[in-house]
């Protein structure tokens, strides 16, 4: 990929605001919050500390916006930034953050270091300097569709295969339905049994859904490689299928960045609020079961624990649905000892899973989710995030733990009260 | 006559460049901008606000421990200096006859030397902290080293004229002060009043999203 500086340097201008200002003007480089950050506790490298990732945006805010920083470069007493800093810090910006948002939650004076760092993304990126897997996943998820290659036929393909095991019939481009569903390509790939899932709980709790032949993939790479043009595209997919369809709502499946994408960024990226409102597939199980739609029946009595998806905990504010659900469904569930919204990354979000150079940093990093397991001795994992439920698995496997790693819906699934009915879905 | 300046114009003057400077970087701030999120709100952003200004004063748990040095001596420092700047005998007439004009009850003398103490022990322990522990060596800047020095000599030469009998160290204390104050709008120590801005913004955004910054 071409290089260049300058449209670097305007991109990351362009990028403080009052919050950067604030933020940059507040620190006093006190170094709590590589104390929240599993890359630094994990490696002890005072480098992967989360504000020093940030020196590129610091040095340009303290040329430009302060005193001291604009007297320093004309008397030739402090270097500008150079085309070297964007490619001394790209990996620290992109390897070693998964802009899980811990460090933002310690920080004394109150600093958003991952907003930060989300933004400093994009200067990365107009600069040129972003990794090789998160381009190719971005110009795939713009030419194809999915960052993973997933097209239109390899769902159909999904969903026979859904149909098949169901018995039910998956509604596709149904206008007027409420709900219109996303999934991820990790979903489609990885893990049809969550489509499938979907598929009997909505059938039994009578949920008039469907699914756009238009925009079904909920994965967003322009969020995690930071090109605010290349997210404004893919959520302006959805947006157009949803408002063309006219559903009332749009679910979010379990994914986390997908999440953050299309709830909290969407709206801005597109410069207007949505014409329907974005509901978290957790958030809309839970409200089902309190309004007695979904019922459940029997308790798993293994004893399990859940791993907080940063972006959908942390970072989008679902917190107690899923712990409604496993009450519901789990007799054996035991919270970690930092959880809910201090919970411990993965050590795969803002797309380091999909960045093949930062393969061994984060399995190094996975340590940390290994002891918070250990000290806990359970032998369940359940998650809500198809991207964090395989780096766990891959963690798990790279250090030989005994582990399952299921997925929440899937488990809401299992403990339907009464089996899905053999006739069509999505009728009310 | 250095006296007669310590104690007249440029006791005015640092108080000049400290007010207008200060004034200026909020301003430098707040032009900046922010856009209006456009996405809906779980809840209110102004409670979430409130909310991190105040919670933040406490340390989450897993730091709490992990960053138990850091913490104490942050917490030795700041609450012994804030004792020290407005409640400290010589202080507070200082303030009534210069400021205010008006007093208020200041502290007993063992209370002040108590304050003083922690806030030694805190600002050294912090200092070689910054100096001796990889990650904040590797972050502080010269700012960050000058700032903490005229702090400490602020305080060495305040303890030494605490007995105001010798007027060449009361006017020590009160020149570095003056120093600290024209100082203080240029560097880091702005963190006294830009912390209210971070915490304001973290805690408005996770608010709406409904979650306790």
């Amino acid at each position: 990929m071409s290089h260049d500086f300058a449209k670097g340097v305007a991109a990351l201008e362009s990028q403080i605001d009052s919050r950067v200002a604030a933020y940059f003007s507040s620190c006093v480089h006190c170094g709590l919050c590589a104390e929240a950050c599993l890359f630094y506790t994990e490696t002890q490298d005072p480098r992967y500390t989360p504000i020093y990732k940030l020196e590129p945006m610091r040095r340009l805010w303290k040329e430009q916006h302060t005193f001291w920083g604009k007297f320093a470069i004309k008397l030739g007493l402090s270097k500008p930034l150079s085309d070297q800093d964007f490619a001394d810090w790209e990996e620290l910006v992109y390897d070693s953050c998964t802009l899980c948002g811990r460090c933002s939650m310690v920080c004394p004076v109150g600093n958003d270091i991952t907003y930060m760092i989300r933004k400093e993304r994009e200067g990365f990126a107009a600069a040129g300097y972003t990794p090789p897997g998160l381009q190719e996943a971005t110009h795939r998820a713009l030419t194809i569709g999915s960052p993973m290659g997933v097209t239109l036929k390899t769902l159909q393909a999904a969903l026979r295969h859904v149909e098949r095991n169901t018995g039910l019939s998956i509604p596709m481009d149904r206008q007027g339905a409420d709900y219109m569903a996303l999934f991820s390509s990790m979903e489609v790939v990885n893990f049809p049994e969550y489509i499938e899932s979907v598929a009997c709980i909505f059938d039994a709790a009578r949920v008039s859904w469907t699914i756009s032949s238009q925009a079904f993939e909920a994965t967003n790479s322009g969020i995690q490689i930071g090109s605010r043009e290349a997210a404004r595209e893919i959520v302006g997919r959805v947006v157009d299928a949803a408002e063309s369809l006219g559903v009332k709502y749009v679910i979010s499946p379990e994914c986390g960045h997908a999440y953050t994408a299309i709830r909290w960024e969407g709206p801005n990226l597109i410069g207007r609020p949505y014409k329907f409102e974005i509901i978290h597939i957790l958030e809309l199980l839970d409200q089902l079961q309190q309004e007695g739609r979904l019922k459940l029946s029997g308790l798993t009595e293994t004893p399990l624990t859940f791993h907080d998806p940063c972006q959908i905990v942390r970072r989008g504010g679902v917190i107690e649905p899923p712990r409604d659900l496993l009450g519901k469904v789990a007799s054996g569930f035991v919270e970690m000892a930092d959880h809910g919204e201090m919970n411990w990354c993965c050590g795969g979000g803002g797309g380091v899973s999909a960045n093949e150079r930062a393969e061994g940093l984060r399995l190094k990093v996975f340590d940390r989710k290994r002891k918070q397991l250990e000290a806990l001795g359970v032998k369940t994992l359940v998650t809500a995030c198809a991207n964090c439920r395989i780096v766990l698995e891959e963690g798990i496997e790279d250090r030989d733990m005994d582990v399952e790693v299921i997925g929440l819906t899937e488990l809401v699934a299992e403990h339907l009260a009464a089996a899905p009915a053999a006739s069509s879905t999505g009728s009310e | 006559m250095i006296g007669q300046l310590i104690d007249g114009p440029l006791w005015y003057f640092s108080l000049a460049v400290f007010g207008v400077g200060m004034l200026y970087r909020l301003y430098s701030i707040l032009r900046a901008g922010v856009k209006p999120d456009l996405a809906p709100p779980r809840a209110g952003g102004g409670a979430g606000a409130l909310r991190n200004l105040f919670s933040r004063f406490v340390p989450r748990r897993d730091v709490a421990t992990r960053g138990r040095l850091t913490l104490i001596a942050g917490y030795l420092f700041h609450l012994g200096l804030f004792a020290l700047l407005f409640f400290a005998q010589p202080h507070v007439d200082f303030l009534a006859e210069r400021i205010t004009g008006f007093g208020w009850p200041a502290l007993p003398y063992w209370a002040f030397i108590i304050s003083a103490e922690l806030a030694f022990v805190g600002l050294l322990l912090l200092w070689l902290h910054r100096l001796l522990h990889p990650v904040t060596r590797l972050l502080s800047s010269v700012d960050d080293h000058i700032g903490t020095g005229l702090v400490f000599l602020v305080m060495l030469s305040g303890c030494l004229a605490l007995a105001q009998a010798f007027e060449p160290l009361r006017l020590l204390h009160l020149f570095l002060a003056e120093l600290l104050l024209i100082y203080f709008p240029f560097s880091s120590l702005m963190h006294t009043f830009t912390f209210v801005f971070s915490r304001g913004y973290t805690g408005a955004m996770m608010g709406r999203k409904g979650v306790n910054a």
